[in-house]
């Protein structure tokens, strides 16, 4: 499946968009979508780190991605 | 009581200090965050903020909350600028009511500290000759 990406702050400029599309397995991880973004997209891995929220929350290496979740590259934040 | 707002509108540091007011209430801190002409000699024009609106809510919420669970409060407001901010501009503001002041300087300090590592929101300084998203690289 395709799986619909937020992009935020560095992100949207290393993704060359607010969203960006990557093409995952089935009961495709957090952890798995990570290392395809970093393929896709090898900026990621300069960054000095990038986490995954799923439906608005802090996602686990674990967590399983399923269709219609929405999904968010979240940079390191600098708020404040 | 708890407020939490993302602005793209001038923060009223004034409405912040009312809202959380009450009879109990001993003391009130405030945290007026503003911005700086400067980063590690670097001169800096205006910093451009953007949030996952919708995440960083429920993030500033979760810590509210947290802050009232850990002291005794009676108040909190949360504010925080998305857009362009040139210095002297006030980017955040939070506000504290408790009926005694150790409680509300305490929570008020968890709740910026907090701020600045988990809600989503992001700043890129803009400087004379260049721009940089802060925090990104190591």
């Amino acid at each position: 499946m395709v799986v619909k990406l937020l992009a935020f702050g560095i992100v949207r400029d290393v993704v060359g968009g607010s969203t960006t599309g990557v093409e995952v397995p089935n009961a495709c991880s957090v952890g798995v979508l990570k290392e395809l973004l970093t393929n896709s997209y090898p900026a990621l891995s300069s960054l000095s780190s990038f986490t995954i929220a799923v439906n608005g929350e802090y996602a686990l290496t674990d967590t399983v991605i399923k269709s219609g979740d929405e999904v968010a590259i979240i940079p390191p934040v600098s708020g404040g | 009581m708890v407020e939490v707002k993302i602005l793209s509108t001038p923060i009223d540091v004034m409405h912040c200090i009312n809202t959380v007011m009450s009879p109990s209430t001993g003391g009130i801190d405030v945290f007026v965050g503003t911005v700086r002409n400067a980063t590690k000699g670097n001169v800096v024009l205006r910093l451009e903020f953007e949030a996952y609106e919708r995440m960083a809510l429920t993030e500033m919420q979760k810590i509210a909350y947290e802050a009232m669970r850990r002291w005794q409060l009676n108040a909190i407001v949360i504010h925080h600028r998305t857009g362009t901010l040139t210095v002297g501009e006030i980017p955040v503001v939070i506000s504290v009511a408790a009926p005694h002041r150790t409680a509300a300087f305490d929570a008020c300090r968890y709740v910026i500290d907090t701020l600045k590592q988990t809600v989503p929101i992001w700043k890129k300084e803009v400087y004379e000759d260049g721009a940089e998203w802060v925090a990104a690289h190591p």
